[in-house]
């Protein structure tokens, strides 16, 4: 009886337990259901050169990333000094989406801040920002050689997340 | 007053260009019709506690596009459902499908329940053993009879 006594204890304890892991968890962090699936394939035009096209199947044989981004977005310009130190250290490359924007208005601001990006798509009504499932630019997604999905950053990349997740998966991917 | 009176005006503009923003006049009411109670089942994703049909977010209005389009085109709930979680997951959905991650969550209140009945059933039959009224054995009402005698041994 003593020890039937201690049950509801014990349980609270681990209602507590599930609520802290809860509290430490974003509930805006979703997990995506691509990882580990092969990248949506796509062919956009270029946003420098609309004339040109970029699409994820000429990336077969690399590691790279594939940013969201797009000049209304707020964190987007917080994480774009980053994205261009990062680039400068040829740690892995980066490809840019620019996903909803106005064409001038995005050149305009990689010309005045710099542009981290190999080569920019342009994605103006968003489509295959929906199929890469992205909800809140900025958006990275780490993929391999064969094309698929590695890891996926939401929100700016930030130091700890460069340093902690992305390099060493490179490292292991490359 | 005056400022009253500007502080309406302006708020009336947005109102006007919010709704503008909504409205489909040249859709089809089935497909609208159709569209809002799939949507009304789905969680839109930037402000995670409005529904798809509901929700004013960017992405919502685009999602909204895509389904209309998808419906046009003839597909099945049951395909833009998939069409959805493959992008999203299960997130998406309001209502968690049943399958091994979820089991926990569709059956752990019922498992929960089960339990307690057995506790509460356990606890009450003891409790009727503790509270029934027993006769002395002999032996005891000896005893008890030597202590009201006062020869305590």
């Amino acid at each position: 009886m003593n020890r039937l006594l201690l049950l509801p204890l014990v349980l609270f304890i681990g209602l507590v337990a599930f609520l802290l892991v809860g509290l430490r968890h974003d509930p805006h962090e979703i997990p995506s259901p691509l990882i580990n699936k092969p990248a949506p394939a796509f062919q956009l035009a270029q946003l420098q050169d609309p004339n040109k096209t970029f699409s994820a199947q000429e990336m077969r044989g690399k590691v790279w990333l594939l940013n969201f981004w797009g000049t209304w977005c707020v964190a987007c310009r917080e994480e774009h000094p980053l994205l261009i130190q990062y680039a400068k250290t040829n740690a892995v490359p980066i490809y840019g989406v620019d996903y909803k924007d106005e064409r001038a208005t995005a050149l305009q601001l990689l010309a005045d801040e710099g542009n981290p990006y190999t080569i920019t798509a342009s994605d103006p009504e968003g489509r295959l920002s929906i199929d890469y499932g992205v909800y809140g630019a900025p958006e990275t997604f780490l993929i391999d050689r064969e094309g698929v999905i590695r890891y996926k950053q939401i929100g700016p990349i930030t130091e700890e997340a460069w340093q902690k997740e992305i390099l060493p998966r490179v490292e292991k991917l490359k | 007053m005056k400022h009253i009176v500007l502080i309406i005006l302006v708020s009336a503009c947005f109102a006007g260009t919010l709704v503008a923003k909504e409205a489909q006049p040249n859709e089809d009411p089935r497909i609208e019709q159709r569209m809002r109670a799939l949507t009304e089942q789905l969680r839109c994703l930037v402000c995670q506690n409005e529904t798809l049909a509901d929700s004013r977010a960017d992405l919502a209005e685009d999602l909204r596009k895509q389904i209309r389009e998808q419906m046009r085109a003839g597909k099945s709930d049951q395909e833009i459902l998939a069409f959805l979680t493959q992008r999203y997951g299960d997130f998406v959905l309001y209502k968690p499908p049943v399958k091994a991650t979820t089991y926990l969550l569709w059956f752990g209140p019922f498992i929960l329940l089960i339990a307690g009945t057995g506790v509460l059933y356990r606890y009450l039959r003891h409790r009727r053993e503790l509270i029934q009224d027993k006769p002395l054995t002999t032996a005891e009402r000896k005893r008890a009879a030597d202590i009201l005698r006062g020869e305590i041994g």
